[in-house]
């Protein structure tokens, strides 16, 4: 990879140990990917927040980078483990983790971040103008940019955006550059699907698929299923971004999701045939999902506890548009700044299984939480869970 | 052609695995250990070894993962992958983990016990 003279002189040292590990991670992934350069990025979203995914290492390693490193472009963060307003509702939680929390929270905010602590930056903030550099980290967040909001970024870890963060740039490579060859097409067979089936479409295609797929046989999903698509995808492989088509290339590769696939995604992540609690939120809701919760829970109420998980922006908009006020008289919990995934909100001294409608959610719950997922559509769970 | 990600020299025992990795799911950050049962390496640890695996796959969170393996003593001392992924790039970058890429042949000829010496200042990367 060709670096400015500039470039040379951070990973050399010469402009502080901050840089020089920030220009050591880019040059690494670079070498990666096959970047010939590095180019300017104008937001970075990272990960990489939760106590419970980077643990005590993590924690001393942004306190001790925040002593000195800044964020030089907008970034964005990913959600933490907890809630820190409702923290007290959940006696399980302990002061450490509270602390470890707060520190690392305090860690981001002192390099600058937006405290946004959000998996959905694209619910947040109206997306730049298209073919944008940016670098995502959240893997459902790079794949919406890619794929829906025509922006640019690879599949960042949480370290290749923090380093795009503090330097303003990226490596020059993949899904960054124009020319991807011809990718491979996944045919969706399932007529009518909700958005689980579009979450299992997505986990499905993440791991047949390279960098990118296309999808053929689907008509305007409602951002519900897009998310859901995002998620999964994101979940089970490399791939980055899809593009919907509507006549199949002649050329590119033709894999089927059909029934027989689709159960078998099913089969490895439902373990459960009913949940102790629901979740709903991974990625976390938006507007317009709670809007649509707030209008089926209309006259009816949970039977059992229902997380439910979006962004602190989202929450106080739908709270003005009354949204949050008939998803609470149902019984529905309102969290923000973390998510389904990886939260130590869900208690497995008391929690067996998890009913949710989230593919992405079903993953971690099942592999990292570690309890049983039980998989439902929302209208299947309104259905079978309110009365 | 093997490639360099990250430099460095290292020497140990090969723990081999044709699935990728999902870090942050799969592996204790703490021990090492694989956790996952659809592994095929699933109970072993990857403390100390020399970890041969497709590629990473999954959260980019799995990054942290491997920085935390390192601070535990728990990580592996080299990395070799068919493709190279930025989680794990960026996580054996940041926690000086030499890894680096080989070919579909090279992948092959390596298996399970085999005493491997990582040198990426050497011509042949591994022998």
């Amino acid at each position: 990879m060709e670096l400015t003279s500039e470039e040379k002189a951070a990973l050399n040292g010469e402009h502080g140990d901050t840089l020089q590990t920030a220009y050591r991670i880019l040059v690494a992934t670079g070498e990666a990917t096959n970047a010939e350069k590095l180019i300017p990025i104008t937001w970075a979203h990272l990960s990489g927040v939760n106590y419970n995914t980077i643990g005590d290492a993590g924690e001393q390693f942004l306190r001790e980078l925040s002593k000195d490193a800044r964020v030089k472009v907008k970034a964005t963060v990913n959600p933490m483990g907890i809630d820190f307003d409702h923290i007290s509702e959940f006696n399980h939680i302990d002061d450490e983790f509270i602390k470890k929390q707060a520190s690392i929270r305090d860690s981001y905010i002192r390099m600058g971040v937006e405290p946004t602590f959000s998996c959905t930056p694209y619910d947040i903030f109206d997306l730049p103008e298209k073919n944008t550099q940016v670098s995502f980290a959240e893997s459902n967040a790079a794949i919406f940019a890619n794929s829906l909001g025509g922006l640019k970024t690879n599949k960042e870890s949480a370290f290749s955006a923090l380093a795009s963060a503090i330097t303003g740039k990226s490596p020059y490579s993949d899904l960054r550059k124009d020319d991807i060859s011809t990718p491979m097409t996944i045919r969706m067979k399932m007529n009518n699907p909700n958005e689980l089936d579009f979450g299992m479409l997505g986990f499905f295609a993440g791991k047949v698929g390279d960098t990118s797929v296309n999808i053929s046989g689907v008509s305007q999903p409602n951002r519900r299923s897009c998310k859901a698509l995002c998620g999964g995808m994101g979940t089970s492989g490399t791939c980055a971004k899809f593009q919907f088509v509507d006549t199949e290339d002649d050329t590119s590769e033709k894999v089927d999701f059909g029934k027989e696939e689709m159960n078998e995604v099913f089969d490895e992540l439902n373990t459960a045939e009913k949940g102790d609690i629901i979740t709903l939120g991974s990625p976390q809701l938006g507007l317009e999902e709670l809007s649509d919760l707030s209008k089926m829970l209309k006259g009816k109420s949970f039977e059992k506890r229902c997380m439910i998980f979006c962004s602190r922006f989202v929450q106080e908009q739908a709270r003005t548009l009354n949204y949050i006020n008939e998803i609470e008289r149902a019984g529905g919990e309102i969290l923000s700044d973390c998510c389904t995934c990886l939260t130590p909100l869900i208690d497995t001294n008391e929690t067996d299984a998890v009913t949710t409608n989230s593919i992405k959610g079903a993953y971690y719950l099942k592999n990292s939480t570690g309890v049983d997922v039980n998989l439902k559509p929302l209208s299947k769970i309104i259905e079978d869970e309110t009365k | 052609m093997s490639k360099i990600i990250v430099q460095g020299m290292a020497q140990g025992t090969v723990l081999k695995t044709t699935s990728p990795i999902n870090f942050l799911g799969a592996v204790d950050k703490k021990t090492g250990m694989i956790r996952d049962k659809k592994y095929d390496i699933f109970e072993k640890s990857i403390k100390n070894t020399v970890l041969v695996f497709p590629h990473g796959i999954g959260s980019s969170v799995g990054a942290y993962t491997i920085f935390s393996l390192k601070s535990y003593q728990s990580a592996p001392v080299a990395m070799i992958c068919q493709k190279a992924d930025l989680t794990v790039a960026s996580g054996c970058a940041l926690a000086n983990i030499p890894m680096i890429i080989v070919s579909d042949e090279e992948f092959d000829s390596i298996h399970n016990g085999n005493q491997i010496t990582i040198d990426t200042n050497s011509k042949k990367l591994f022998n």
